[in-house]
């Protein structure tokens, strides 16, 4: 397709939520349906720009057209591509969902139905933006932009309990923001650019830039929630309005990730040692045990869903043992990014479900979803299929991610953490079917009736389908990601070695 | 000690002991407040640790410019959610973080 190569994606994927975002604080009255329309444009860009860089490779665009190292690039691989294509999907079924969920039968529903619009589609922006950076400190306005747009997502809800968790959330992520800047200072200072291609080219080495790299990364595993950083998301994560738990969980702790990887692999992957390498790998690891356990033990039904987004975590940063200074890291590398768009979506869907099940439930525990198998069939499917990904049963697009890191821990010898993907898939397992169990438990006399709209029922399936559908295109979605990747080798490796 | 030197080491200080007041000090305005000290010490680093080759760097100054402006916009939203916790919980306090256990109708 010549057309497709030619278009100028990269700004439109950041000034279309921007200008939405704009028009609905101003356009109130109408926040929802202009809300929508810029979410749904905003989706079909993001879409079309994965398509652009899996038919043409690499893109990038100078803002203003300054360029490096004085303008503001942005710039898309495979890796960012994927991330877009996935804040597109995710985004899309939570704006339509959302239209339905805020509103009716809700005291506060005017108010949250005015600013839901605006703050999510600056979330949004911030997001693309993120993923799109060419400079370090470019990232660091989105990431300050995304962390004030989510935690005023989270107060939306102005119970106390909410407002207590974005307080604390806030606190968090200013403090990690601060220190990705000094971060980012201190290479500066080193290297004399911001842009994350020169950053590379630097040689860059010597105890000032480990402190760097440091301080870099302490602050964005503090804003991912790495255990043991990780005490602030579930309160957030399971107060905030689901249509916004959904964005938090699936989208927003991805967004720190991201950069994480964009300095250990592509910016100082010779500054990784093996310890500092197996201590990420250990703590992603401890993660996927204590985020599991509370899962199991969680009383309310979204601080469940919560401790599962800290266990999923975990795993990802299994790639750093696994994939960095290994000569074949693209199975590890290829097991995380389809772990992670998995996680994505399937914790959306789960979110969504659960925030459909509460609407109609006597009160927010676990037992309080009894009979919702009866009442919305529908949604308890979605919730459960999107439980299939997580635990990672084939053929969702949790089992590719899971099989890929598996792979790579056992080709490589690394025997520990395969006991860890397999002790999280059980804890996982034990978690769904907890729920599953309330879900289908009978109450006594007429099946109770389904009372919340339908739109809140399938655009939550909607996310769980396409979860399982990542398992059936992981080949697609590998190829696109081979597209400016860090690391090399095959899919698969050879057992013996 | 060059001033430079200096000015690193009164960074890092003022880091240090906005990260402590920001872990041990429990009302809100107290951590609103350590996250500002943070802030001037991550901004004061930033500027003494520019490369002075002759003219001084504007890039490092424009970044701090930058910081300051998101530190100001950042520390409004706080102080007003802030208000918002104080109002609703009756303490300007951090809840404590694992409200577990089930409660009322709805979410």
């Amino acid at each position: 397709m010549p057309l497709l190569a030619e278009l100028p994606l990269l700004p439109w994927t950041v000034t279309l939520p921007l200008g939405g975002a704009a028009l609905s604080f101003v356009l109130r009255a109408r926040a929802p349906a202009v809300g929508l329309a810029a979410g749904v444009a905003t989706a079909a860009v993001g879409l079309l720009l994965a398509l652009q860089v899996a038919t043409a490779g690499l893109q990038r665009h100078a803002v203003g057209g300054w360029g490096a190292p004085l303008g503001i690039d942005l710039a898309a691989d495979g890796l960012s591509a994927l991330m877009v294509a996935m804040t597109s999907v995710v985004g899309l079924w939570v704006s339509l969902y959302a239209g339905a969920y805020f509103g009716a039968g809700n005291q506060d529903g005017e108010h949250q139905r005015a600013y839901f619009w605006p703050l999510w589609l600056l979330l949004w922006t911030a997001l693309n933006a993120l993923f799109l950076a060419a400079d370090s400190f470019n990232a660091y306005v989105t990431l300050e932009l995304l962390g004030l747009s989510a935690v005023a997502l989270v107060a939306l809800a102005a119970t106390p309990a909410a407002l207590g968790g974005a307080m604390r959330y806030l606190l968090v992520g200013l403090l990690g923001s601060l220190l990705y800047l000094l971060g980012v200072g201190l290479l500066y200072a080193l290297a004399g650019t911001v842009d994350f291609r020169l950053l590379a080219a630097a040689p860059l080495a010597g105890p000032a830039t480990a402190v760097a790299l440091g301080v870099i990364t302490a602050g964005l595993v503090l804003k991912t929630a790495l255990f043991p950083f990780h005490f602030w998301l579930p309160p957030a994560h399971a107060s905030a309005p689901a249509p916004v738990s959904a964005v938090l969980s699936a989208l927003v702790v991805k967004a720190s990730f991201y950069l994480l990887l964009r300095f250990w692999f592509w910016v100082l992957p010779e500054a990784a040692t093996p310890v500092t390498l197996n201590l990420l790998g250990l703590l992603g690891a401890l993660a996927v045990l204590w985020g599991g356990l509370r899962a199991l033990t969680a009383e309310r039904l979204k601080l469940l869903v919560a401790y599962s987004t800290v266990a999923q975590l975990g795993y990802l940063f299994l790639v750093f043992p696994l994939a960095l200074g290994e000569a074949d890291g693209f199975t590890a590398w290829g097991g995380m990014t389809l772990l992670l768009l998995a996680h994505a979506t399937a914790k959306a869907g789960m979110f969504l479900s659960a925030g459909a099940i509460l609407k109609g439930a006597a009160h927010d525990g676990v037992s309080g979803i009894d009979g919702a198998a009866q009442a919305m069939p529908v949604t308890t499917f979605a919730f459960a299929l999107a439980g299939v990904s997580l635990i990672g049963l084939p053929p969702t697009g949790g089992f590719a991610g899971k099989w890929l890191l598996l792979n790579a821990a056992l080709a490589t010898g690394q025997w520990g953490w395969a006991a860890v993907l397999l002790a999280g898939s059980l804890l996982a397992a034990a978690y769904t079917v907890r729920v599953l169990t309330h879900a289908f438990t009978r109450l006594p006399g007429e099946p109770p009736a389904c009372v919340v709209p339908g739109r809140l029922e399938w655009t939550a399936v909607a996310l769980a389908v396409t979860a399982l559908a990542l398992g059936l295109a992981a080949g697609e979605v590998l190829e696109l990601l081979r597209v400016g990747a860090p690391v090399v080798g095959p899919v698969l490796l050879e057992q013996a070695r | 000690m060059s001033p430079l030197l200096t000015y690193g080491i009164a960074g890092a200080g003022l880091i240090a002991i906005g990260l402590y007041a920001l872990i041990v000090r429990r009302h809100l305005l107290r951590k609103i407040i350590a996250l500002n000290v943070i802030g001037n010490g991550v901004f004061l680093t930033l500027v003494a640790a520019a490369p002075r080759l002759g003219a001084p760097d504007p890039v490092p100054h424009a970044m701090v410019l930058t910081g300051i402006v998101v530190a100001v916009s950042a520390t409004a939203f706080a102080l007003a959610l802030a208000v918002r916790v104080r109002d609703a919980t009756g303490a300007a306090a951090l809840p404590p973080p694992d409200g577990d256990g089930a409660s009322g109708p709805g979410h």
